[in-house]
């Protein structure tokens, strides 16, 4: 049995008093997609943005691909090469271009040459619809064409883990299904290890191999996909299902 | 025709000893001021980092400039440092000190300010492709906060030209210093020649200070509209 390229084991979170994240422990296999469901405030974000340094931790241990995170600032600067991640409010670099934005990460950070990274940006582009775009500035692009750069910037790194944060959330509804479109052909044809924070349920059902429904900042559940949108094992994700009405 | 006290501009060698202590203060504003931006900028980077004994140091460097009047600190420097620390240094250097000194404290805090309004998401959607602390200034947040500092920055520069005028309390040769001495020199025959000497003076002032506040209205105003696009 090969190990999970990600296992989380008794992570902890707090903020002063305030305990977000309890107890919470997973795996996760290469090639797997992990949604991550539950009510607003039941700590999704707080459990993504951790798995990224962007959160710190206070006990428990991540260990990504065999090595265990030890939360130095330098590990995280190497671990994020590995883990991209993709937020709510895209976050683009408004002072550059598209192209700009997309080759910082492997330029300066991977310190890779121009003339292998341009290709393959071309052809992430390509992918995802936006190969005329690449000398636009993120303030002429819609929201949708922004969140489609974001994921490029994130895959350009070749990161082994992709993390996306209620990407579609602040989106207008006609771009919702092109920007999951993308993700989901990212499973499919690529199998790329992910773990997403939605609240698209249409979207879920047809993209997780698992699901982790948390609640109060504990998981309830761990179930395969298919099934939890079926039969729902606790009375807290049976409710959740019900009013989320989809 | 009556007397009018012009003549005390044209006499002897007057308006050129008058544009030679011109030249005396903008030099030193300049060096100053390129000397302090340059010294201002790289303290406030230094105090948005989360060390927190080197932010307290640097926030009392800056409330001591700030909080001290300008003439207390040229004279501090100007009699504190020979006797104490027996460093002897002309009228004009000092004065060069006190200021590029003054400008590098309150640089430092308009730079604070503008990284620290660079928002949040910024910094992490630059953490998350990898960058590490100096990446991250370079790439992400200075460029962003650079055209926020421009305005204040400006603003700064006509300041510093117009508290120039202090510098003849420690006897620097500046225009207004060599202004009061023709006007000395010439009470007797010229009573009015205060009248065209301050004029003068007033204009050169202007001259160089109109331009700066304009320039940082047109820059403000150019950052309102970039915003509300």
């Amino acid at each position: 049995m090969s190990t999970p390229l990600l296992t989380v084991s008794h992570l902890e979170k707090s903020y002063q008093k305030t305990h977000i994240l309890h107890d919470i422990s997973f795996d996760l296999d290469a090639g797997e997609v992990l949604t991550l469901l539950g009510p607003s405030g039941s700590g999704k974000s707080t459990l993504l943005r951790c798995l990224n340094g962007l959160e710190a931790f206070q006990a428990g241990t991540l260990t990504f691909a065999g090595e265990v995170i030890t939360q130095k600032a330098k590990q995280w600067q190497q671990l994020r090469q590995q883990i991209g991640m993709v937020f709510q409010s895209y976050d683009l670099f408004p002072n550059r271009t598209v192209l700009e934005n997309i080759l910082l990460g492997p330029l300066k950070v991977q310190k890779r040459s121009r003339e292998t990274v341009l290709p393959e940006v071309e052809k992430l582009l390509q992918q995802v619809g936006m190969r005329d775009y690449r000398d636009a500035y993120p303030r002429q692009l819609s929201g949708g064409q922004k969140q489609r750069i974001a994921i490029v910037r994130a895959l350009a790194l070749k990161p082994r883990l992709m993390l996306f944060d209620e990407v579609t959330a602040s989106l207008d509804p006609e771009m919702v299904r092109d920007v999951l479109t993308i993700i989901r052909q990212l499973a499919d044809t690529h199998q790329m290890t992910m773990l997403v924070v939605t609240h698209e349920m249409d979207f879920a059902q047809q993209i997780s191999d698992q699901v982790l429904f948390l609640a109060d900042g504990r998981i309830q559940e761990q179930t395969p996909g298919p099934q939890f949108f079926k039969r729902p094992q606790t009375s807290r994700a049976q409710n959740f299902l019900a009013s989320m009405d989809f | 025709m009556a007397h009018s006290g012009i003549d005390v501009l044209t006499m002897g060698s007057n308006f050129w000893r008058l544009l030679g202590g011109l030249w005396i203060t903008i030099r030193i504003a300049l060096v100053a001021s390129i000397i302090g931006i340059l010294l201002g900028s790289l303290l406030g980077i230094l105090r948005t980092l989360p060390n927190r004994p080197l932010r307290v140091v640097l926030r009392l460097y800056l409330e001591f400039f700030r909080i001290v009047p300008t003439v207390v600190l040229l004279f501090l420097f100007y009699y504190i440092l020979p006797k104490q620390f027996n460093l002897n240094l002309p009228a004009n250097q000092v004065a060069t000190l006190v200021f590029a000194l003054w400008v590098a404290a309150e640089m430092s805090d308009i730079v604070r300010g503008a990284l620290q309004s660079v928002s949040t998401h910024q910094r992490e959607a630059g953490q998350a492709i990898g960058l590490n602390y100096w990446q991250l200034q370079r790439y992400v947040l200075i460029p962003q906060a650079w055209p926020l500092c421009l305005p204040a920055t400006v603003n700064l520069l006509t300041r510093v030209v117009k508290t120039t005028s202090l510098l003849m309390l420690i006897s620097v040769m500046d225009v207004i210093n060599i202004g009061q001495q023709i006007i000395e020199a010439n009470n007797k025959t010229d009573p009015n020649g205060v009248f065209w000497i301050y004029g003068i003076i007033f204009l050169f002032y202007f001259l160089i200070n109109y331009p700066l506040s304009r320039w940082a209205k047109h820059l403000t105003q150019h950052q309102l509209e970039a915003t509300h696009l």
